[in-house]
């Protein structure tokens, strides 16, 4: 088998997979350079999986083709790729001990156990396993089942490690420390990460790049501050935690600011998108709404809800439209209380109405 | 792509991967034709009974001379079915009642609670259905003859609950075990008794799974051919045992007679597997557990 | 927690025995009675001949007449190979069934045989395998065979086919739900790791399946061992198929010899359970554990 010690580029062209007349993914072009963490995040459903296991060779494709630099892959079975993959139920062989789990991708690939020995120490050595190597899966905690899984993948060299959630199986307290140990991993390999997850926290803290897929479709690749600071669609921005949707009519148009009529009351923001129709969505995100002073721009809500958070109080409101608010307070305000709502233009993304 | 990837023809098929060589495509059909090849003989063993029961004569040809019904009659007159139906149903119908009276609590018991002891009980349950009929039959045979239940309806009767009293607490201890203790203990917070809770709550949760235990229970009871062999007397035979004794005796009767009362005997259980297998899959009329469904 | 601080009934509930693990008594007396008491009676019962004479004469007759002991060989000739035939037919089949999406039909078909059972099965292969049956017509119609060359019924073979017709669907439908146990995301893991489909047999499905396949051998075996209505109906039940529970059944209903019936009927358990015994211990060679991936 080829060595991939020196390959530059992993490249996705217009893969597309279909089950029956359903199109789980469709389209979907990438180019990932060597060493870089992509995050593969949306909604379950969103074809993340499907996309990662057409990587992999476990689901056919349908469409398209992926190459690694000038050779073509898809056409490989999984066995011939030499990618190294973590499963999500971790799927360790359980009758074989911690090291020859780890080993076994080396004798399959034929390397001389001379060879395969210091290798396989390597792998146990970078997810610090070495008091556990003789072990059977089943008497390992999660989380060390979880390194025994990373490490099967990369002893072989991969030139690149798929994850497919790897850590929803883990309680939130080792999914944090899991996390920094992936990213450690990582950046000591140099190969391709793909990292399947629903979870925007960990895509942002992990990822170069991250891909946001809806419905089968890339809506936004983008680094980690792009995302979380400018979404590019109305969805993407849903997801990466802006829960405040206000629908309203264009006032006036300035270059990318905007001023909304929302109800009786203004809002200013930051246009997202180029042509808004006459009516647009603003996304707020909980943390930047706060009350103002009833004279200042944003939308009237009465309280609905509050609920203490140590250095602030966090309410939900219910604005004069009929719109479910959530907003951050310095102060207690109490339920049935009515209060303006509102947030910095900068951080009220407006984008095209329905 | 520069060589297709040829596969040995092991036992593993290839995972749902991109391509599949030669050889696993020709492993792939070999399969199939062997699994076509015995689905063919079986129907064909169960069409030719059928066929025999309305034949007016069959002898040196691909098909009988012509068509008739009248051994149906004939059969019933000879070998008295209404009188062994009855004694089957009556057989059938105190066995599946009594197991799932002997068998549920046990199996309650067991799903429960934790105590000294409980391996070998589970042991206990185990072997009637690891032993098979006929090892066991002799002895229990014996026993019951010398008891004077042999020959006897009931002496039937007990024989085969051996097996399917096991056969209902092993059944129904996984399906207790998913339903949540805390149930129960709402029920007694709110104070039920015993009783009361084993009746208005217990059982309602229970009864798809006793349904199926029991549905299974009279499948097997009808089949049941060894243990009812050698403990009924001639007043207390079921079907498959009057159909044994026509069989062994060929000659005395028309064959298309005998093939008769094999349809009859096909129809009955067949009418009760259609039913039960509305409610149980068909991998539990031999692994006993349920398994995750995929 | 003192023990003597608390009454006998909270004593005996802290260790799991109340009114709810009486429950499960009477089918204990009830198996006690049935199952276990016949056993032991039919052990003492074989060790006091009819005739009379030393305990053990029931056990040296049998052994010292070809006539009672060729059944031994005559039963293990076919039960090893009718259960080896089942295996090898039903891991394979099951490995491709394992995949399939509508896997009901097929079970539904398998699981008739089984219900219908052997006396019926015996009826039909009388028509069917028959010298003027459907399978030897299609035979010699074929032209390469001619008639009354092959002889499928009231011979060994009568008796082989019929055990593979009840006992093939059987051991397929417990090899399945062993096979269908184990985690296919074991195998993409093993795939992903470079392992052929070869490969993947032998190193991942093989071991954590020998457990599984050694239990479904045991109960193919043990059926096809106490094989009784076929070996009469379909086979030569005076000569090549007279099988061991044809030789208890004599003794205790044509001969009325009960004891020499309970020393047969205790001779065949015997065997049996050796053979049960062996097959498990080789089993103890192979990892035994959950085989849905290491989880908890």
């Amino acid at each position: 088998m080829a060595t991939h010690s020196t390959f530059k580029s992993l490249r996705l062209d217009g893969v597309g997979r279909d089950f029956g007349t359903m199109n789980a993914l469709k389209d979907l072009s990438l180019e990932i350079k060597r060493g870089e963490f992509i995050a593969l995040l949306g909604p379950s459903g969103c074809g993340k999986s499907t996309a990662l296991n057409c990587i992999a060779g476990l689901l056919p494709t349908t469409r398209g083709s992926i190459f690694l630099d000038d050779r073509r892959i898809d056409t490989l079975p999984t066995e011939d790729r030499g990618f190294g993959m973590v499963f999500q139920s971790y799927a360790l062989f359980p009758h074989m001990t911690v090291r020859a789990n780890i080993g076994f991708g080396l004798k399959m690939q034929g390397v001389p156990k001379t060879e395969a020995e210091p290798r396989i120490d390597r792998a146990i050595k970078t997810v610090r396993l070495e008091s556990q190597a003789h072990k059977l899966p089943g008497q390992l905690s999660g989380g060390q089942q979880q390194r025994v899984a990373i490490a099967r993948a990369i002893a072989v060299d991969p030139p690149l490690v798929l994850m497919d959630e790897p850590l929803s199986n883990l309680d939130a307290k080792l999914r944090l420390e899991m996390r920094q140990e992936i990213r450690r991993i990582h950046q000591s390999l140099g190969c391709i990460t793909i990292y399947v997850t629903h979870d925007q926290d960990e895509a942002l803290s992990l990822a170069d790049r991250i891909v946001v897929l809806r419905d089968g479709m890339i809506r936004q690749v983008g680094t980690p501050e792009d995302l979380y600071a400018r979404p590019a669609h109305l969805d993407v921005a849903e997801f990466m935690g802006f829960r405040n949707r206000i629908t309203g009519r264009v006032l006036s148009r300035d270059g990318t600011s905007v001023q909304l009529s929302v109800g009786g009351t203004t809002m200013d923001g930051v246009l997202q998108e180029t042509a808004p129709g006459d009516t647009a969505v603003a996304a707020i995100r909980p943390d930047d709404m706060v009350p103002v002073a009833s004279d200042a721009h944003g939308i009237d809500a009465t309280v609905e809800a509050i609920e203490y958070r140590g250095r602030d109080f966090f309410g939900q409101a219910r604005s004069s439209t009929g719109d479910e608010l959530f907003f951050r307070s310095e102060t207690r305000v109490v339920p049935g209380e009515t209060l303006r709502l509102g947030a910095e233009p900068a951080r009220v993304l407006v984008y095209a109405g329905e | 792509m520069s060589t297709a990837v040829l596969d040995t023809p092991s036992a593993a098929p290839a995972t749902p991967a991109t391509m599949r060589s030669v050889g696993s495509r020709l492993w792939i059909i070999a399969v199939w034709t062997t699994m076509i090849f015995f689905i063919v003989n079986l129907f064909g063993i169960i069409a030719a009974v059928v066929t025999s029961s309305f034949a007016t004569r069959w002898l040196r040809s691909w098909l009988p001379q012509g068509w008739t019904t009248k051994w149906y009659f004939s059969a019933w007159a000879e070998f008295q079915l209404t009188e062994v139906l009855v004694v089957t149903f009556q057989i059938v119908g105190a066995v599946v009642l009594l197991s799932g009276l002997i068998g549920v609590p046990a199996a309650y018991a067991l799903a429960r609670r934790e105590f000294p002891g409980k391996k070998a009980l589970m042991l206990l349950f185990l072997l009637p259905l690891l032993v098979p009929p006929v090892t066991f039959g002799i002895p229990l045979a014996t026993v019951l003859y010398q008891s004077g239940l042999g020959g006897t309806m009931w002496g039937v009767i007990l024989a085969n609950l051996v097996p399917t009293v096991p056969f209902v607490i092993l059944v129904m201890i996984p399906f207790i075990e998913q339903i949540d203790p805390r149930v129960e203990a709402a029920a007694r917070v709110f104070g039920a008794g015993t009783l009361r809770m084993f009746v208005h709550v217990l059982l309602p949760l229970l009864m798809p799974g006793i349904l199926a235990a029991l549905l299974l229970v009279l499948v097997r009871t009808i089949a049941m051919f060894e243990l009812t062999f050698l403990t009924a007397g001639p007043t207390s035979q079921t079907l498959v045992v009057a159909l044994y004794y026509a069989v062994f005796a060929a000659g005395v009767r028309a064959v298309q007679s005998i093939d008769a009362m094999a349809v009859v005997y096909m129809v009955t259980t067949l009418i009760w597997l259609v039913i039960a297998l509305r409610f149980v899959n068909p991998t539990q009329m031999v692994t006993r557990a349920k398994r995750p469904s995929h | 927690m003192t023990g003597h601080a608390l009454p006998l009934r909270s004593r005996l509930a802290a260790k799991g025995l109340d009114g709810v693990t009486l429950m499960a008594v009477p089918a204990a007396i009830f198996l006690i009675a049935l199952f276990i008491y016949p056993f032991g009676y039919g052990l003492w019962l074989s060790f006091k001949p009819k005739d009379g004479g030393w305990f053990l004469a029931n056990y040296v007759k049998f052994f010292s007449d070809p006539f009672l002991y060729d059944t031994i060989y005559t039963t293990l000739a076919l039960a090893f190979p009718v259960t080896i035939v089942n295996l090898l037919f039903a891991v394979p089949v099951a490995f491709r069934v394992r995949l399939m999406k509508h896997q009901r039909l097929l079970t539904t078909i398998l699981v008739l045989p089984i219900t219908l059972g052997t006396v019926l099965v015996a009826e039909g292969m009388l028509n069917y395998f028959g010298p003027q049956g459907w399978f030897i017509r299609t035979l010699v119609s074929t032209g390469l065979f001619s008639p009354g060359q092959i002889k499928l019924v009231n011979n060994y073979w009568g008796v082989f086919i019929s055990l593979v017709i009840t006992g093939f669907p059987f051991t397929f439908l417990l090899t399945l739900s062993y096979v269908s146990g184990i985690d296919p995301a074991l195998e993409q893991a093993a795939a992903t790791l470079g392992a052929r489909s070869a490969a993947r047999f032998r190193h991942i499905f093989l071991p954590l399946l020998m457990p599984g396949l050694a239990i479904t051998f045991c109960l193919s075996f043990v059926q096809a061992y106490s094989v009784l209505p076929s070996a009469v109906l379909l086979g030569a039940p005076a000569g090549p198929t007279r099988v061991i529970s044809i030789a208890a059944y004599q003794a205790a209903f044509e001969q009325y010899d009960r004891p020499m019936a309970s020393a047969i009927a205790m001779i065949m358990g015997f065997v049996q359970f050796a053979v049960v015994v062996a097959a498990l211990s080789l089993r103890n060679l192979f990892y035994r554990g959950p085989a849905a991936g290491a989880k908890g």
